[in-house]
């Protein structure tokens, strides 16, 4: 049964910023849907007792210390950026606002 | 671009039920950042508080900062939150410069602190709860100046510069529950909500909490409902309102805007706007569309948060009293009369003025400085009057009031000076010569000089008229450019003119 259509994987590759062909986004969507299938035989094991987990690691509260440490210069922070100016990463006007 | 029509306050609230709703985001004071080891500064030359983990650069992992972590959960428990066992960071995805990851490392369905309530006071006195629904973690993003245009707003823009110094600073967003019943006391409410949670976190040390840099900031929704209806009405959520001030405008604004479209037979449509502090008015901003999808997932490069029970409890231990209480117990303290109390209360000045005395300064100099002349200046430039000047430079002030170094009157143009960035009032009153004259020498010298020049005057002051004393005090205050105590030189004229 298919889960996912292709609107979705449009939609998904859209927000992703990924420009994809019609054909590719054909595929995308069987692939992604064999995936969803998987996952769905996962959840069908999983009883209320199972949490929800986000990590196959059983570590908690790895903290760090509120102490200063190293940081990059501005020469080096803005050693990889396409363009910059005044000391700060220049990129091209957006349509768009902050979030 | 066109006005907005608005309906009269009291006509709206006739017809219409409004429900407010309040995001505020608060920057927390650590030394570092929530994720990196990189400093948490303000004021700082662009991008030199930055580590690998502050621009995502591959490879580089963030780990979280345990005072942050103990900063929420204070502020949680301040807010009467349930503070959950379990709290995972989650992942916003979306596409801006503000954030060089592409995601903000945030908090989705599980939220550090939710559920809690937080009483505010009203000028009145009456005491409203505002429910909370959650407070979460989050990091801040960068910050972007929009070159060409206009109008430096993003509109029009030719291109922008990004700061990185910002992204990542803690943050732990506030939001409440939709709020009834405030009624006509809404754009009130607004702002004494806001206030309180500044006196909260000021109280518990854990953020500068000035707005006019940021360090607190208030998205204000908003949304009217017809008398008698059930359904709520369309919000449309104003962000960034950066003043206590301009959350009450704002809000009363929105109320007003709102339901003159609605009575129109209108529309609301569910948008961000903008508010423009100089016409007092908001503008349509972004509408809600497909690309508000963030796509929220646990984030992988961060283990979930399980602070123990018995770190709680030694958090809520160590909690400050509660607003209300403080309030009562400050007042009393004080020696404040009801009005004086109120004064500085309705002024968001509770924190400052707390601040000025514990710098030194008496009760009643450091209420009469900050609801007197500051918050004159404050309204002649339409800022924050805690934007102006620092508790400790106004306790400094007054110590030279007291100490008799500056009358009242200069030490206005003293507060002038600070306010202007010249610096301390020590230095102030170095650079522009301001302090009183006081030694008797320089001004028994301007005395004789004037004395002589009127002799009239001094015969008339000889003959027992010592009122006529008063036209040699304007010249000799004149000499000295007003940086004298005219009781002194009344003294001293007098004194002057008694002698053969």
């Amino acid at each position: 049964m298919s889960e996912i259509s292709e609107q979705q994987v449009a939609h998904l590759a859209n927000l992703a910023r990924i420009a994809l062909t019609p054909e590719e986004i054909s595929s995308l969507t069987s692939e992604l849907d064999t995936i969803v299938d998987s996952i769905a035989k996962v959840q069908e094991v999983a009883t209320p007792d199972v949490p929800a987990t986000s990590h196959p690691v059983p570590l908690q509260n790895v903290f760090r210390d509120d102490v200063v440490g190293q940081t990059l210069t501005t020469e080096q922070a803005l050693a990889n950026a396409p363009e910059s100016a005044d000391g700060r990463f220049k990129v091209s006007a957006i349509l768009g606002e902050e979030q | 671009m066109a006005r907005d029509r608005v309906m009269d306050f009291d006509k709206a609230l006739e017809l219409f039920e409004p429900v407010l709703g309040f995001e505020v985001h608060v920057e927390l004071n650590t030394k570092t950042k929530m994720f990196s080891a990189a400093p948490n500064g303000f004021g700082d030359a662009p991008n030199t508080n930055i580590s690998p983990v502050c621009l995502g650069l591959p490879g580089s992992l963030p780990v979280v900062n345990e005072q942050a972590v103990r900063y929420s959960i204070s502020l949680g428990l301040a807010l009467g939150c349930s503070i959950a066992p379990t709290s995972r960071f989650a992942r916003k995805n979306y596409f801006y410069p503000d954030l060089a990851k592409n995601y903000q490392i945030s908090q989705f369905d599980e939220p550090i602190a939710f559920e809690g309530q937080v009483d505010v006071e009203l000028a009145d006195g009456s005491v409203r709860t505002i429910p909370i629904e959650r407070a979460h973690m989050e990091e801040d993003a960068g910050k972007l100046t929009h070159v060409g245009g206009a109008t430096g707003r993003i509109q029009g823009a030719e291109y922008s510069l990004v700061d990185y110094n910002r992204a990542g600073v803690p943050l732990v967003e506030i939001v409440t529950k939709p709020i009834f019943g405030a009624e006509h006391d809404a754009p009130e409410l607004a702002k004494a909500y806001v206030s309180t949670i500044r006196d909260i976190v000021i109280a518990l040390g854990i953020s500068d909490a000035r707005m006019e840099r940021g360090n607190l900031r208030c998205d204000a929704n908003v949304s009217l409902r017809p008398r008698g209806q059930e359904k709520l009405g369309t919000r449309t959520e104003t962000k960034n309102v950066n003043s206590l001030r301009s959350v009450e405008r704002a809000v009363r604004y929105e109320i007003q805007r709102q339901a003159a479209i609605l009575a129109d037979g209108g529309t609301i449509t569910q948008e961000t706007r903008h508010w423009h502090e100089d016409t007092g008015t908001t503008s349509a901003g972004r509408p809600k569309s497909d690309a508000d999808d963030y796509r929220y997932f646990p984030e992988p490069d961060l283990l979930p948060v399980v602070p123990s029970p018995e770190l709680i409890e030694e958090l809520r231990a160590a909690l400050p009293e509660a607003p209300a209480i403080r309030r009562r117990r400050l007042k009393e303290t004080w020696g404040f009369t009801d009005l004086e109390f109120q004064d500085v209360a309705n002024g968001g000045l509770v924190a400052e003025v707390e601040l000025t005395i514990a710098a030194g300064a008496s009760p009643q100099a450091a209420r009469k400085w900050w609801t007197g002349e500051i918050s004159r200046l404050a309204n002649v430039q339409g800022v924050e009057a805690t934007s102006l000047v620092s508790p400790e430079n106004v306790a400094a002030l007054a110590r030279l009031v007291e100490d008799g170094t500056l009358t009242d009157k200069l030490a206005r143009q003293v507060l002038e000076g600070v306010v202007a960035g010249e610096g301390a009032p020590e230095e102030v009153v170095e650079k522009r010569g301001l302090a009183v004259v006081s030694d008797d020498g320089a001004l028994i010298a301007a005395i004789d000089e004037a004395l002589a020049a009127q002799p009239d005057v001094l015969a008339k002051i000889q003959d027992g008229k010592v009122q006529a004393a008063g036209a040699v005090i304007g010249a000799v205050m004149k000499a000295m450019r007003g940086q004298a105590d005219a009781a002194r030189v009344r003294e001293l004229i007098l004194e002057r003119a008694a002698q053969p």
